[in-house]
């Protein structure tokens, strides 16, 4: 199996891209809870004047008559006014675009946005909606049958791997 | 052993129906979601799609203005379709059963019964008949439960007081007919609440309340002592039949709730009711409007509950 990028890495080669991109109405918002993490990272190293928006697109899944609610439904905090903003929506792996076409949807019940980009750490193939990423750390190769996962370790460390897909 | 009616073959919500029997997990799941639920609840649109598409039908064979208003707004806010049944003046006083009235609207295509029944166990009997796909929630059944305000009162207690491994929880006035007080007993103690009181008259306090995991008194005085939860109970003067007070002023007296009485639980207890109050029977205004008072946050954080319950059986737990 490839050896994969190291995540703390590719959250740099991230924040370096995104730099041009920041304007005077520029915000952000991560999806829990990988996406969050990855944006609490770029967030820190772009200064973004508004703070950290975090969303949890629990009740908005097109799975929920399948699968019901998710586990642990996260509360979203969304701490501006989503109205007329450039947003950066910042997940950790663009997989079938589900989980970004229920975001903007969220986002949508907050207001309208100017704009929306997408910003995810790793993409890798599986689309099954017309969504793709304009910046992506890294693009990455998954075995059949596995998942591509971002993990914490306890010193808060982010790390990529491979884990057998349930 | 015989499974428990309110969970799947998987442990998971498929109906709620009492408080009672329900562990602890569920118990905490259920605060939980309702907690990202209250974000919802915050925002400009407070609408979520989960339930596009579902019908839930509001079966009331016993009157309630705000727990079938809270109901519906949930229902709502997650987008489901809601239909109001005022049965107490329909189908029934033509000599419909109960069962009949849910088989037609189970033909209506119905997801989620929500039933109040003046009879305690009537929502067990119509969760037992229902098909699979379709789920009950307890609006209030005779004496029995009033298992969503029993969350919701978890769900205020722990909003203002964190953990529930150190309270000490009093519930004060007509327990025995309080279907409310029941539901919130089993709850605080299936959370681990160390120390739960029930405060009323001996004619109000039901026989067997101490097998309940609670502790008995008779006067404010020993009861409210160092309270961090006060509990009010309505006074059910319409439930109350034969010589249990001499009076409401009497009852006033010795278990209305004043602020000199509130001194004697801790300095920053809250007070939470459930509604409607009985001003000047039970509760003083200065204590319901008062500044240990939640009783008005309680209203909020019920529809979020509901919207938690909700999502939850109709979502397989």
């Amino acid at each position: 199996m490839a050896s994969l990028p190291d995540a703390e890495q590719l959250c740099e080669r991230l924040a370096r891209e995104l730099a041009a991109r920041v304007g005077p109405s520029c915000a952000m918002i991560g999806i829990h809870t990988g996406g969050a993490w990855v944006a609490e990272r770029l967030h820190a190293a772009l200064g973004l004047k508004e703070p950290l928006g975090l969303l949890d697109i629990a009740f908005y899944r097109d799975d929920y008559t399948k699968q019901g609610l998710a586990k642990d439904p996260k509360r979203s905090k969304i701490p501006f006014a989503v109205e007329g903003k450039d947003l950066l929506l910042v997940d950790d792996v663009l997989h079938t675009g589900r989980t970004v076409r229920a975001a903007i949807n969220e986002l949508f019940d907050y207001g309208r946005p100017a704009s929306i980009v997408l910003v995810v750490l790793a993409e890798r193939d599986g689309r099954q909606l017309p969504i793709c990423a304009q910046h992506a750390g890294a693009r990455i190769e998954v075995p059949a049958g596995m998942r591509l996962r971002l993990k914490r370790d306890d010193q808060g460390r982010l790390r990529l791997e491979f884990v057998h897909a349930a | 052993m015989q499974r428990n009616p309110q969970l799947n073959e998987h442990g998971e919500l498929q109906h709620l129906l009492s408080i009672e029997g329900l562990p602890r997990e569920i118990l905490l799941k259920i605060l939980d979601t309702a907690e990202s639920f209250a974000g919802v609840t915050e925002r400009d649109i407070k609408k979520v799609p989960l339930l596009r598409g579902k019908s839930v039908f509001n079966l009331f064979f016993e009157g309630s203005t705000r727990t079938r208003t809270t109901f519906e707004i949930a229902a709502k806010r997650l987008s489901a379709d809601v239909i109001n049944l005022n049965v107490a003046v329909s189908s029934t006083s033509k000599g419909e059963s109960l069962l009949d009235t849910v088989a037609n609207l189970s033909a209506m295509q119905a997801d989620i019964f929500v039933v109040r029944h003046g009879s305690s166990g009537a929502p067990y009997l119509v969760a037992r008949h229902v098909k699979p796909h379709e789920h009950v929630i307890n609006a209030g059944d005779g004496r029995h439960a009033h298992p969503t305000q029993g969350l919701l009162d978890l769900y205020t207690i722990r909003h203002y007081k964190k953990d529930f491994g150190a309270l000490t929880v009093a519930i004060v006035g007509d327990v025995l007919h309080s279907r409310v007080a029941r539901s919130l007993i089993h709850g605080l103690t299936t959370l681990g609440v160390p120390e739960v009181r029930v405060i009323g008259p001996q004619t109000l306090i039901p026989a067997g309340a101490a097998a309940l995991g609670v502790r008995v008194c008779h006067s404010m005085r020993e009861g409210l002592k160092g309270a961090d939860v006060v509990v009010m109970l309505r006074l059910q003067n319409e439930r109350m039949s034969g010589a249990l007070l001499p009076s409401a002023q009497e009852f006033n007296k010795h278990y209305g709730m004043t602020a000199e009485k509130l001194a004697l639980a801790k300095a920053d207890a809250i007070v939470m009711h459930p509604g409607p109050m009985n001003r000047g029977v039970e509760i003083d205004s200065a204590v319901a409007d008062g500044p240990h008072s939640v009783i008005l946050p309680q209203v909020t954080f019920g529809i979020a509950v509901r919207m938690a319950v909700m999502s939850m059986v109709a979502g397989g737990g």
